[in-house]
């Protein structure tokens, strides 16, 4: 039956189906926030491997729906993820932020089946105003102008992207999405558009800048979709690209430390999506079959336990109207499912035994061991000790306990709690029985995550790390107070230069028309002596003078003639 | 609601609860005494993950040298959180 038919491309379902939910009311609306997901993750196990759908535009050859093993991969998660995000969104968002989400959701799905560079950009693109109009939904001023400055990086990384492309098409003459190395200027400059949506350095503020800014339900669902799909191109495009290792070691502390200096729940969890995906880019560029399954493996884990920490804490300020943990505290004592769920998230991106970060994140750490790189390794090691610190510790702490912030909310809504409950299962089940999801890695899996040796170092890693977190709770009182990064140089200092400029050329320009002014009154005062009623050419002269002139003249041809 | 203070906020538990910590810490380094930690890197001089309680001082040190990089850097990066607000 299937074999008969052209398959469906399951991105263009989502992004089309998400179009008909503004004309939906009540239950019919529900089903189609729930429906559509279901069935694009259907399609996306549907449609057949290879090329589906290959399709002539102009003279360029596309394949557009084309399936591979990383692409359905990342595409289960994004689907899985626009259903747990839209139920937790169906009764607080916007409809405007829910067409926005899907479409945003179907194109990322797009990226991945996308087998010509053309398609991968136009999916990337329509992925960016997806996302900004995410953000733009939520309907404040801040998010407003958080949205335009989104929309702008983005921009810019795409039209490197595009340039890259367009270069290395007609280097080479192909557009496939295959294993490239980052050697001619094309592939730079699609590496570096890429890099731009990872959330690489020196742009990597853009993630901290513009996410908490959405609506409670809108930050969910931007933490999954643009970074993945970036590491989801890395991953099929540059593999092994040793420079990945330090970009993505670099992303891995500065999303550390951002997130200790930080004092807003939802930036907390923003710098460490950096963080996170900081772990999968090095794991990239090591480049094995053991790093490449691990980064896909933790891709799809973290969309888990990110969304579910992001639906947490969207829960709280949802309830309580407020996001900065100087506010907050105590909190599990009226929200006591809204403060487990939020701990699953937090054990399940620390790693911890049991959950879903520690059979997908040791993937990474084993394949630095393996390589024989010990920097990389133990730096690695560091770094997953400071995810403790840093979010599984310390978002659930400042939020639900330190201090009593004398704050009573109930619990948010049922349906939120419904789909933190879907990923707090997913995150202990995937803990528990990581078999399915090491089934549909890109390379077959020999890794052992449970023995005794591995669970007890993780263990007296983490706890150790908690134990630090506390003997130094005091150096990290939390202040009213933000983060200088690279953005400064486009919110303040271009800014700032913007406007010298636009007053040092005012003033010139004032300058110049004073002096254009003086010079036309001067040549409207030269007229007017020459030409004006007493101007020497202008004088009306009495009959005699002119008599005498004429007789004068006469009498000069005279002389001449006589002469 | 109880109009008294939850458990975890009274005074005379800080202590309980800093036992309990010391407790746990104590419980995963038992292991220590019977379980033997591979080397990650046979073959070259590094030795250090298959020495006792590596783990444990290696994530205590390193968690406590990012508590003070971030200290520091915030000497330099910290600004009011209205500070792009105009």
């Amino acid at each position: 039956m299937i074999d008969l038919m052209p398959p469906l491309p399951p991105a263009l379902v989502m992004v089309l189906g998400a179009l008909f939910i503004p004309a939906l009311r009540g239950s019919a609306r529900r089903s189609l926030l729930l429906g559509l997901p279901l069935l694009t993750l259907a399609l996306v196990w549907l449609v057949p491997d290879g090329a589906a759908l290959p399709a002539g535009f102009l003279d360029v050859q596309l394949d557009p729906v084309h399936a591979s093993a990383e692409g359905r991969l990342f595409a289960t998660v994004f689907a899985l993820m626009a259903f747990v995000g839209g139920l937790y969104a169906m009764h607080q968002a916007r409809t405007l932020e829910l067409v926005a989400a899907y479409v945003y959701a179907g194109s990322a799905i797009g990226v991945t089946f996308a087998g010509d560079l053309v398609t991968l950009f136009i999916f990337w693109e329509l992925m960016a105003i997806g996302s900004t109009a995410v953000i733009f939904a939520a309907g404040t001023d801040a998010a407003g102008r958080a949205a335009l400055r989104y929309l702008l990086v983005h921009l810019l990384g795409g039209v490197v992207l595009m340039a890259g492309i367009i270069a290395h098409w007609t280097a080479t003459g192909s557009l496939a999405v295959e294993a490239l190395s980052p050697n001619s200027l094309g592939t730079v400059l699609m590496l570096i558009g890429i890099l731009v949506n990872a959330g690489a350095p020196p742009l990597s503020a853009w993630i901290a800048d513009a996410y908490p800014e959405a609506s409670p339900s809108g930050t969910v669902f931007l933490s999954a979709f643009t970074t993945k799909t970036a590491v989801f191109a890395l991953l099929v495009m540059f593999p092994g690209a040793d420079i990945l290792i330090w970009i993505g070691l670099y992303m891995v502390f500065y999303g550390i430390l951002y997130a200790l200096l930080e004092n807003d729940m939802r930036r907390i969890l923003a710098y460490s999506i950096v963080n996170q995906v900081g772990f999968m880019v090095c794991a990239i560029g090591i480049g094995t079959e053991l790093a490449l399954n691990g980064a896909a493996a933790h891709a799809f884990a973290h969309i888990i336990y990110k969304a579910l920490l992001l639906m947490s804490a969207g829960g709280v300020l949802m309830m309580t109207g407020k996001r900065k943990c100087t506010d907050l505290g105590g909190l599990f004592q009226t929200m006591p499912r809204t403060a487990m769920h939020g701990i699953i998230g937090a054990l399940a991106i620390s790693a911890f035994p049991f959950t879903s970060g520690f059979v997908t994140k040791s993937l990474e750490t084993a394949a630095a061991a393996h390589e024989g790189l010990l920097v990389v390794w133990l730096l690695l090691l560091a770094a997953s000790a400071g995810v403790f610190l840093h979010a599984g510790i310390k978002f659930p702490w400042f939020v639900f306990f330190q201090k009593d912030s004398g704050l009573r909310p109930p619990e948010p809504p049922i349906e939120t709690r419904r789909a933190m409950t879907i990923f707090s299962v997913l995150c202990i089940g995937l803990g528990l029985f990581p078999a399915p999801l090491y089934a549909i890695l890109p390379y077959p899996v020999d890794y052992q995550a449970y023995t005794v040796e591995h669970v007890v170092s993780q263990l007296q890693l983490l706890l150790f790390a908690g134990f630090a977190f506390f003997v130094l709770l005091t150096q990290m009182k939390r202040t009213l107070t933000i983060s200088l990064d690279f953005d400064w140089f486009y919110r303040k200092f271009l800014h700032a230069l913007a406007e010298e400029f636009t007053g040092r050329t005012a003033e010139a320009r004032d300058r110049l028309e004073a002096q254009a002014l003086g010079w036309a009154r001067r040549q409207i005062r030269l007229l007017y002596t020459h030409h004006g009623p007493h101007g020497i050419l202008a004088r009306t002269w009495p009959t005699g003078s002119m008599v005498l002139w004429v007789a004068l003249m006469l009498g000069f041809t005279l002389l001449l003639y006589l002469l | 609601m109880s109009a008294q203070t939850h458990w975890l906020y009274r005074k005379q538990n800080r202590g309980k609860l800093w036992l309990i910590q010391y407790l746990i810490l104590g419980l995963v380094l038992l292991p220590e005494l019977f379980v033997h930690h591979h080397a990650h890197f046979p073959g070259t001089d590094f030795r250090l993950d298959a020495g006792v309680g590596f783990y444990a001082w290696y994530g205590f040190a390193t968690c406590a040298a990012m508590v003070v990089a971030a200290k520091v850097l915030g000497i330099f990066l910290k600004r009011p959180d209205d500070y792009y607000d105009d």
